[in-house]
């Protein structure tokens, strides 16, 4: 199962499916989705023939709690882009049962006012078993909605606790929602999900609270005492930004803003201040650095999935039971076994046997 | 590996807000490994033909108990085609008159499921129909 067969005579219809969604035709667009979704050498076929045209559209996350009004706040959003006269991609993402595989996505109840618009493509994504608030292919299902031509591309995720933050690394701007009376401030200085606010909304600001919330998170960032020169962890000085205005410098502070989605209140000035953060992200350079960020750690984790993938394809059913077996009776610790199943599979040039080891 | 899920779209149509069977449904789809999207109320068949195109569903059901299918069922229908989606399996759910099925049949609804139908049936014949997981 490699790329190249993947461009085989099996997926030799979807040249003609990646052409029309690449000229904007909705229902191409869908398959390809679906295709890229369900993985396998099709999506990695799809995935090569569309790459050269990724790389345009606005990524915006939006994260924050259950309830806490993504939805409804997405489909603002959206709004104001079309009042804006941009198309919008949304990809909407809600948890995978564990237990059945299934999933209710129900995203598109609270985005009625956009579900007809010609120029705003919706889909609904199941988690499928990944942590981190993302589905593994929502990256992929957002290439696809960014090669079509949306210039902007909402990306919700599931209800996010305080450590779902895996939209931080893909997203371009990353909003995080807050409603008011949801914990002290000691919740605020926690690591976690607010650390990677480029934005941080209040949402439900008609609500007694919001002023008091929107202070505190305020406090939180005087407080910050990371140096201004990094970003996600890293020291962004070491760019020097073709024509960047060093006054401006690459320092971002996550403004508060207050809204209400359902309203619709605030929901301006929120877009202002996601096309301020790209526009400064650009101009510093930092967008720069954090795209090598990004596909460098999609590059590992590429190659850890495909190694797993080529050594189950070197071993039998049995041989992984065994393993189990013998994890269960505690005669082996996982990791011995982890090292010996690669040592069996001939993957691992200098493998010693560690049934020596032990 | 490809990993292939059963898509369905759980809406329902026009005015009538009892949608307590329809989450039923949708929930004992999901429990069945299926993904559902669901739309919520007051849909108009415009809105489930776009929510089907692009959510590349395998299925639609429409969840009616206001009588008014005999009207809305040939809009969807036609509005599905309109897009190229006569393949998607549509079926219908709530409370129909034996001497609507038909013709309901006729426009293409696969299945229709009264009050007191077992979710094992629908799931059975969304699983036959669409000959996958």
């Amino acid at each position: 199962m490699s790329a190249v067969q993947g461009a085989g005579s099996d997926t030799a219809g979807l040249g003609d499916v990646v052409a029309r969604a690449l000229d904007g035709n909705r229902r191409a667009i869908a398959k390809l989705i679906t295709v890229v979704e369900q993985g396998g050498p099709a999506a990695q076929d799809v995935l090569a023939r569309i790459y050269p045209q990724t790389g345009r559209a606005h990524l915006v996350g939006v994260t924050g709690a259950p309830g806490s009004g993504k939805s409804t706040l997405v489909n603002e959003m959206a709004k104001e882009y079309r009042r804006r006269g941009l198309d919008v991609g949304i990809i909407a993402v809600d948890p995978t049962s564990p237990f059945s595989g299934g999933a209710i996505l129900g995203d598109r109840i609270r985005m009625r006012d956009v579900v007809t618009d010609a120029h705003i493509f919706i889909r609904s994504m199941a988690t499928r078993g990944s942590l981190g608030g993302l589905a593994r292919a929502t990256a992929d299902a957002t290439r696809v909605l960014d090669a079509a031509g949306y210039p902007v591309i909402l990306i919700e995720t599931v209800g996010a606790g305080q450590s779902e933050v895996e939209i931080a690394r893909f997203a371009h701007t990353t909003v995080v929602l807050q409603v008011p009376a949801s914990g002290d401030e000691i919740q605020a200085i926690k690591a976690g999900i607010l650390e990677i606010a480029d934005i941080i909304v209040v949402n439900k600001a008609d609500l007694p609270g919001a002023d008091n919330a929107a202070a505190a998170l305020e406090a939180m960032l005087d407080l910050n005492s990371i140096p201004s020169d990094w970003h996600h962890g890293r020291r962004v000085t070491q760019l020097e930004p073709a024509g960047s205005d060093q006054s401006t410098a690459q320092t971002w502070r996550p403004p508060v803003l207050k809204a209400c989605a359902l309203r619709g209140t605030g929901v301006p000035e929120l877009v202002d201040a996601i096309e301020g953060h790209w526009e400064q992200q650009q101009r510093s350079g930092v967008s720069r650095l954090r795209e090598h960020e990004r596909v460098e750690g999609e590059l590992r984790e590429t190659l850890s999935r495909s190694l797993l993938h080529d050594l189950l394809l070197r071993l039998s059913a049995a041989d992984l039971k065994d393993a189990v077996d013998r994890i269960v009776a505690r005669q082996q610790d996982p990791y011995s076994a982890a090292r010996a199943l690669i040592v069996q599979a001939g993957l691992d040039p200098n493998g010693k046997d560690p049934f020596q080891e032990a | 590996m490809a990993d292939i899920k059963i898509r369905v779209l759980i809406a329902k149509p026009g005015l009538d807000g009892h949608d307590r069977g329809a989450k039923v449904v949708a929930r004992g789809l999901r429990d069945a490994g299926m993904e559902v999207i669901y739309t919520g109320l007051h849909q108009t068949p415009e809105m489930i033909a776009q929510a089907a195109l692009q959510e590349d569903v395998d299925v639609v059901g429409l969840s009616m108990l206001s009588g008014a299918h005999m009207s809305i069922v040939p809009r969807v229908v036609a509005k599905l085609e309109e897009r190229d989606l006569q393949d998607v399996l549509l079926f219908v759910g709530g409370i129909i008159p034996d001497e609507d099925v038909p013709s309901l049949r006729e426009m293409g609804v696969k299945g229709i499921y009264g009050p007191g139908t077992p979710l094992e049936q629908i799931v059975q014949d969304i699983r036959t129909e669409v000959g996958s997981p």
